[in-house]
């Protein structure tokens, strides 16, 4: 088997601490701008947590019919953290064991989480924005109010804006190295 | 021909008259004016300015220079709008001896100060009828304490403060018998007296307490101003009726060329009172506080006070002659000019806190006034204004050696040098000007840009509104040589003087709601599961909370007419401006605004049965008009069970 590069082996460490960011700061934000909130509302989401306006939010929601967002409903904010724990921890397997197809092994996994992640939360978006209380004071026929999973959307009077946060950007900073370099010692070999 | 010839003429002269009358509004303001009050939407205003309301009670809140209302801030009066003072939390912030008295006559404010500077803390206010002190806390815009003075009546030269708000003073306009003897009134030169009250102040709560009270001469104590700098340790006090009259004192007071500037050495006074010299004496008088956390006012009944008297305290109080009834009493931001302004004088004396000083060294007196000796006019003036219009009230500083006074006879606002006592600019005001206020004007510091005029008198200033009008205030640029008139703007109450200070100063720190989590009212309600309602005798407590768009409980049974119920309505909200309001059908009551995390009170003994609605009064939410609910008030000794939810409809099939 051949062995991993230098420069393949510095980008372990290197994604490593990229996703060691993910406990530092938010994963993604979702920025909600309407009239009678000048300065916006804004919910971040941690690794392990929801944070920021989501008691307001909740208090919003209650008129169209939303569940209330509660960290504990979140399964998610448990298995996430170990999944990324243990992938770091696999990260340091392939750094001892210097060898190239580990390498393309744990970007695959990667690839997968990334993946899996992405689905988990549309998923998430798209519950919380169809099922609906059907006794809500507010129902507009027709209406849902799934978040977009990435960018700009309408909801009523709200405008919302999804997108990465400190946390996510250094997420995606890692799947882009660690594909740039599997190519990278796929072409070496 | 002829005939007509002659009339024509005279309509001619009186035409040619006309154009050359005093300036009217069209020829006072300049082309530029308007751009620069303009606040854009969405832009703030450079400055607050706190008003005192006058005979309304209260403090008004303008911004400046665009001279929109910002806010009212309810001090010795009930104010229906938000419960202050038919709250059960409030009800006591307006409690005196003579328990709760609920209107007052409000008349100067003073911010608090840190070496001579405005330091955007606190903001006093006193009462005029009822003598009584008021502190506003500056990040809630509340009124948190009000002290009541006792031996005194006609608090007005109240409440001005030292440079590092150490005190504030109360001063007796209407001299009475000290306590309440009961003696004819034509013995007012034996035993009436005016007083000189300095409430100390805690640098750190802002707690008042009333440290010591200095007894004058039966004689009006008017206006008030303390050192700075230099003269750091003396407090000034205008004064008339040093004739001594108590009746007709329109002419009785009057005769008298002079009467005087009282001057207080404070630092002496203390040391006096620290050194037993005073005399405590019984004396009533109520302490109103409120408790942020708490959020409850509590009134307590003070029982004694220090009385420090001139004879046993030597170099402590001495007199200055003042021409004709002086009114204001100004220091500049030196601290070492006092200005005394004669309201029936035809020049405005300007005193040197310097040569005072000398003068008393080296015992330039004139006699003494019931034993307070009084020092030289000639000895501690610093010289005359002259000519400088008629009937000057007050006087601000700009900062860069420039004197303003309002002139209420010739109604304009005069321009004069400290340094040559020169008239530099004169202004008409319209009408009849009384206070002047330049922001931080009578501190060290003054943000010489603006100057506004109160105006007494308002006649055709706006669109009238029946015989009843709202008073006129005007707004000046003072930063150029001459001043510009920029604005008229109406004012509510009839403001006296005035404060105002940047508003970066406290922009910053105003509270947006009450975190609930540290509320600590005694009825709170933390969450709708523990709304409850609960009776002990007649009394019943309601434990309501409010959060958009409903009130829970909403159904309430098992209240009886005669029964004292007690809604505690408790705003769960957490976010800024989402207050909720509350009212009960024919309570003769106010209604509460409560603030988000906070918790309310407002009491209702129903007289009759039946179902009376309540609701949210703050238009909230979409669904605000939803938000409702029902008392159900039954017959006297009726036995309906206490019931009480939210949101639970009962089997009609069972009711039937």
């Amino acid at each position: 088997m051949k062995k991993l590069t230098k420069p393949g082996r510095i980008s372990i460490v290197i994604a490593m601490l990229f996703l060691g960011t993910l406990w530092l700061f938010p994963m993604w934000r979702i920025d909600l701008r309407a009239p009678q909130y000048p300065g916006g509302l804004s919910m971040q989401i941690w690794l392990n947590d929801v944070k920021g306006d989501v008691p307001i939010i909740n208090g919003l929601n209650h008129y169209i019919g939303m569940n209330e967002i509660k960290k504990e409903d979140f399964r998610e904010f448990i298995f996430l953290p170990i999944t990324m724990l243990l992938f770091i921890l696999l990260g340091i397997v392939v750094l001892i064991l210097k060898r190239k197809l580990y390498y393309y092994i744990w970007t695959v996994l990667f690839i997968c989480i990334a993946a899996f992640s992405f689905y988990d939360f549309y998923m998430w978006e798209y519950n919380y924005g169809h099922h609906l209380d059907p006794h809500a004071p507010i129902q507009v026929p027709g209406m849902s109010y799934q978040p977009p999973l990435f960018g700009y959307k309408k909801l009523l009077n709200f405008e919302v804006l999804s997108q990465p946060d400190v946390g996510g950007w250094f997420y995606i900073g890692t799947g882009v190295l660690l594909v740039a370099i599997t190519i990278y010692e796929w072409k070496k070999k | 021909m002829k005939k007509i010839f002659l009339p024509l003429c005279f309509v001619a002269a009186i035409a040619s008259l006309q154009s050359c009358k005093m300036k009217n509004t069209a020829a006072a303001v300049q082309g530029d004016a308007d751009s620069k009050v303009y606040v854009a939407p969405g832009k703030y205003d450079e400055y607050y300015n706190f008003v005192s309301g006058g005979f309304n009670g209260q403090v008004s809140v303008y911004g400046l220079p665009s001279g929109r209302l910002l806010k009212l801030i309810p001090v010795f009066s009930m104010f229906p709008e938000n419960g202050y003072g038919y709250s059960e939390e409030t009800k006591a912030m307006l409690n005196t001896t003579n328990g709760q008295i609920p209107w007052d006559d409000q008349h100067h404010l003073e911010l608090s100060q840190t070496n001579g500077e405005q330091d955007g803390r606190w903001l006093f206010a006193n009462a005029n009828n009822t003598p009584r002190v008021a502190r506003i806390d500056l990040s809630t815009f509340k009124t948190v304490e009000i002290l009541q003075m006792p031996n005194s009546a006609g608090n007005h030269s109240s409440p001005f403060i030292t440079e590092n708000t150490e005190y504030v003073v109360a001063g007796t306009r209407f001299s009475v018998p000290l306590g309440s003897e009961d003696v004819p009134i034509s013995s007012f030169k034996q035993n009436f007296h005016s007083t000189a009250s300095f409430i100390s102040v805690d640098k750190n709560s802002g707690n008042m307490a009333l440290a010591f009270q200095i007894v004058l001469p039966g004689m009006n104590l008017d206006l008030s101003h303390a050192g700075k700098g230099p003269s750091h340790d003396w407090f000034f006090f205008s004064s008339y009726n040093t004739e001594q009259a108590y009746t007709l004192l329109e002419v009785n007071a009057s005769q008298k060329d002079k009467d005087y500037i009282i001057a207080v050495n404070w630092k002496k006074a203390e040391e006096y009172a620290k050194a037993g010299k005073g005399k405590k004496v019984p004396a009533e008088y109520a302490h109103n506080t409120f408790d942020e956390g708490k959020q409850l006012a509590t009134s307590v009944i003070e029982h004694d006070v220090l009385l420090l008297d001139p004879k046993d305290c030597p170099d402590m109080v001495y007199m200055i002659p003042c021409p004709k009834s002086p009114h204001g009493c100004d220091l500049d931001p030196t601290g070492e000019y006092i200005v005394g302004s004669g309201k029936l004088a035809a020049l405005i004396p300007v005193f040197s806190f310097s040569k005072m000083i000398k003068a008393i060294g080296d015992k330039q007196f004139e006699g003494d006034f019931q034993g307070i000796p009084i020092i030289k006019y000639e000895a501690a003036l610093y010289g005359e204004v002259q000519k400088p219009g008629l009937g000057p009230l007050h006087t601000e500083f700009d900062g860069k050696g420039n004197a303003y006074t309002s002139m209420f006879l010739s109604s304009e606002v005069v321009k004069w040098s400290l340094k040559d006592l020169k008239v530099l600019d004169r202004a008409p005001t319209y009408y009849s000007v009384g206070h002047l206020m330049i922001p931080g004007g009578d501190t060290k510091k003054p943000w010489g840009k603006y100057l506004v005029a109160y105006n007494k008198i308002t006649k055709d200033r706006f669109l009238p509104t029946g015989p009843e009008l709202a008073q006129s205030a005007q707004l000046y640029d003072i930063s150029g040589d001459k001043m510009q008139l920029l604005l008229d703007f109406p004012t509510i109450g009839e403001p006296h003087y005035a404060q105002a200070l940047p508003a970066s100063l406290i922009q910053g720190k105003q509270v947006k709601y009450y975190d609930i989590n540290k509320n600590g009212n005694e009825f709170v309600t933390l969450g709708e599961k523990k709304a409850n309602v609960v009776r002990k005798g007649n009394r019943v407590d309601v434990y309501m909370t409010a959060i958009r768009s409903h009130l829970v409980p909403d159904n309430i049974e098992g209240v009886s007419v005669g029964d004292d119920v007690y809604f505690h309505v408790t705003n769960l909200e957490q976010d800024w401006d989402i207050p909720h309001g509350f009212a009960i059908k024919n309570n003769p009551n106010a209604e509460l605004l409560i603030m988000p995390g906070e918790t309310v009170t407002l009491k209702f003994t129903p007289q009759k049965q039946g179902i009376y609605p309540f609701y949210c009064t703050d238009f909230c939410s979409a669904l605000h008009q939803e938000m409702s609910g029902y008392l159900r008030v039954s017959p006297k000794g009726s036995n309906t069970p206490l019931k009480f939810g939210t949101g639970v409809v009962a089997d009609t099939s069972a009711q039937k």
